[in-house]
């Protein structure tokens, strides 16, 4: 199967075509699996699981993503992370992802190709197995050139309880990193504004940095993946699960120039774009300096910083200090920021 | 053409500096007390751009400022003063087959009789929204079969490049094209605002970009005949106290001047092109508006050189009165009443099911409100301490 080739409705018919594109593109990319991986279905061994916890955590996600390839990433690595991740701050250690894959007739192989390798690539960092797949064609037009779907199954350690109603007064607020790269990027990307800038996403495994977390500050109670609605929308729902007044720092938060330029020039919020390797971690007082130690440690923590806390119980709300000493409140936004972020 | 950040740098930190907003509200407030002693009441202050709205509560400025300032929020969010059928007309025009309209986000979730258009759009209808105005042309070029109309709407400030677009679809003799024009100038809209009488105002914070275009000049009658204190002002915190220091300056020592605290940006004159460019495309004419009924110079159509992107004419004429537009609206859109005065405010009109277009702009007010001052927040005291 030549790259200049082309992705035709045969290769989803489930013939020869079909075939050659999952032994050339995929079990290529995604290693030899044993011979369960290509059948019906991907069985999974259970005391393999349960050596590593007593729970499972089960999470999907879709990824629609315009342009499939954005500085820091592209479709393939979005849509592993974007599970992973998902699970990681369940509080899971990740095992095993399916991968889903709607193609549009047309689209190049050399495309899928990439996205597929990229896949692979990122489930190597973060140490996960795609072990069970599928493939549509469909018609020109009936989508745009490549939709990803991801599902994972994590394994919860027996001691790790994180739920987002378990905050509680006087928790600081901690994030990993800065906030909003990834919206901004595939703002930029699109070159729909005639703007440019340099600016990558953030997207990346955390289930790392969330073990590591996990091991030295085992008390924590609350993270969350600040992906589509980002931060904001993270910490409107903790506030809510919780029925806690959350307090942010305007001067605390670390947003880039880029970044700030952008939602400033569009009114847009920061707060509320959107992330890919960003998680928002709500963290006992006294083991906020620790935490903060752990993350910076960590390759993608070392931005990582306190931008809030827990400033009340029995109230929900979340709003934050201006740097001029006033109180803004920061409320959900409605409709579109942005469509197909992720 | 793309623009780098760095050509655009623009310390956007010192007009957010801490310690220059402190002290001049310290000034501002010391100011307000005497001129408040004078007048026997708060002073009011009519921020005629709902950018400025916007400004002031995202900054929390209205919080630092004492009980003796007011602000009335003015007329000036474009979207808010659109009359019913205006949208209704850009829904027609949306339903039609083979058409494309385009226009700005801001427009999508304003109701009409018939639903928004964002309402259309998922029905099919082939809305696009566009950030420049010029990238209405392309459109046209790229969609050669289809009938491409650009609902355009706006004060002074947009007009100028919606003008341009106009002129430049007309030398390239793009066949496909048409503008569904309707614009308020903001003069004519201050000047309507003060003949009602409505509002009791002492003073206006100007319009940061209109004035880019109108120059600060064309405020003179505001002064001279209408007796009212005008500062042009920008949009960051210490652009808008600047002006506000300026304008109770004027008030405690009984001036009544136009002043410019943007001069950076806007001068005496304006820009004389884009004004020479706009007379040459739009033909004036009394247009009935939300909250201010007829305001003269408006803009719905344009002059017999460009009748052929006059869009005007495509969508059938709405008797002028049939809409039930909120009586509350205009009593807020001519600061007649505080958003949270309004009986419907935050019940049965809220950003998810708005009632009018000051719920849903980005510039209306009633967002504004519905946004920053939901929660009293000395109702809230943190019951835990703030390290940060």
């Amino acid at each position: 199967m030549r790259d200049n080739e082309v992705i035709t409705l045969a290769h989803g018919a489930g013939g020869r075509a079909s075939a050659q594109l999952i032994d050339n593109i995929f079990v290529e990319a995604f290693g030899a699996q044993d011979e369960a991986a290509l059948q019906d279905s991907a069985v999974l061994d259970l005391p393999t699981l349960t050596a590593f916890g007593n729970r499972l955590a089960f999470t999907t996600d879709s990824f629609v993503v315009s342009p499939l390839i954005f500085p820091g990433g592209d479709i393939g690595k979005l849509a592993v992370c974007g599970t992973v991740n998902d699970l990681a701050v369940s509080g899971a250690v990740p095992m095993y992802l399916s991968a889903g894959f709607i193609l549009e007739e047309g689209l190049p192989i050399s495309v899928l190709r990439t996205a597929v390798q990229t896949m692979a690539k990122t489930a190597r960092e973060a140490q996960v197995r795609i072990i069970t797949g599928d493939t549509k064609v469909v018609a020109k037009g009936q989508v745009d050139q490549l939709f990803i779907n991801t599902s994972g199954v994590g394994v919860i350690p027996a001691q790790i309880n994180i739920n987002s109603t378990l905050a509680d007064g006087g928790d600081v607020v901690l994030v990993n990193g800065f906030i909003g790269d990834h919206g901004a990027a595939v703002m930029l990307a699109r070159q729909e504004l005639g703007l440019e800038a340099s600016m990558a996403s953030d997207c990346a495994p955390l289930n790392g940095l969330i073990a590591d977390l996990l091991q030295h500050c085992p008390d924590i109670r609350v993270m969350r993946d600040a992906t589509r609605g980002g931060v904001g929308t993270v910490l409107h729902e903790i506030a809510h699960a919780s029925n806690v007044t959350i307090s942010l720092d305007e001067k605390s938060l670390p947003i880039r120039p880029q970044t700030q330029a952008i939602c400033d020039l569009l009114g847009m919020d920061p707060l509320f774009f959107a992330n890919e390797g960003l998680a928002v971690f709500l963290v006992p007082k006294s083991q906020a300096d620790k935490a903060l130690a752990v993350l910076r440690d960590n390759q993608y923590g070392r931005h990582a910083c306190q931008i809030g806390q827990v400033v009340k119980t029995e109230q929900s709300l979340l709003y934050i200090n201006t740097n001029f000493n006033s109180k803004r409140m920061i409320e959900l936004p409605y409709g579109i920021q942005l469509p197909r972020i992720c | 053409m793309t623009n780098s950040f760095s050509e655009l740098t623009f310390n956007t930190r010192a007009f957010r500096n801490p310690d220059i907003v402190t002290s001049l509200v310290k000034q501002i407030n010391q100011l307000a007390d005497g001129v408040a002693e004078s007048l026997g009441r708060p002073v009011q202050i009519m921020e005629v751009c709902g950018g400025h709205t916007h400004a002031i509560f995202h900054s929390g400025i209205d919080q630092l400022l004492n009980e003796n300032i007011e602000f009335i929020h003015g007329p000036g969010c474009p979207v808010c003063v659109l009359p019913a059928q205006a949208i209704d007309k850009a829904t027609w025009v949306a339903q039609q087959a083979d058409t494309i309209l385009a226009t700005f986000g801001d427009v999508l979730r304003v109701p009409g009789a018939k639903g928004s258009l964002q309402q259309i759009q998922a029905q099919g209808a082939d809305i696009r929204i566009l950030y420049s105005p010029l990238d209405v042309t392309q459109l046209a070029f790229d969609n050669p079969t289809k009938k491409i109309v650009f609902f355009a709407i706006g004060f002074d400030t947009t007009m100028p490049s919606i003008a341009l677009t106009i002129q430049s679809a007309k030398q390239q003799h793009i066949q496909n094209l048409k503008f569904l024009c309707y614009h308020i100038r903001l003069m004519p809209t201050l000047t309507t605002l003060l003949d009602t009488g409505e509002a009791e105002l002492d003073g206006f914070i100007g319009p940061g970009h209109v004035s880019i275009v109108l120059g600060s000049e064309c405020y003179q009658p505001i002064a001279a005949k209408y007796h009212k204190p005008l500062v042009i002002a920008g949009f960051e915190p210490i652009d808008v106290l600047q002006a506000l220091h300026m304008l109770l300056l004027q008030l405690s020592q009984q001036r009544c001047e136009i002043e410019n605290a943007y001069s950076r940006v806007v001068s005496k004159q304006g820009n004389v092109l884009v004004q020479q460019t706009m007379n040459e495309v739009f033909k004036n004419s009394e247009l009935n508006w939300r909250g201010l009924g007829n305001v003269a110079n408006s803009v719905g159509s344009l002059q017999p050189e460009y009748a052929q992107f006059d869009g005007s004419l495509v969508a059938p004429q709405s008797s002028p009165c049939e809409c039930d537009d909120s009586k509350y609206c205009a009593d807020v859109l001519i600061g007649k009443r505080k958003p949270n005065q309004c009986p419907l405010f935050g019940r049965s009109c809220t950003p998810e099911s708005p009632l009018g277009a000051l719920m849903v702009s980005s510039e209306g007010a009633c967002a504004a409100y519905y946004k920053y001052k939901q929660i009293p927040f000395n109702e809230s005291q943190p019951e835990y301490s703030e390290d940060a």
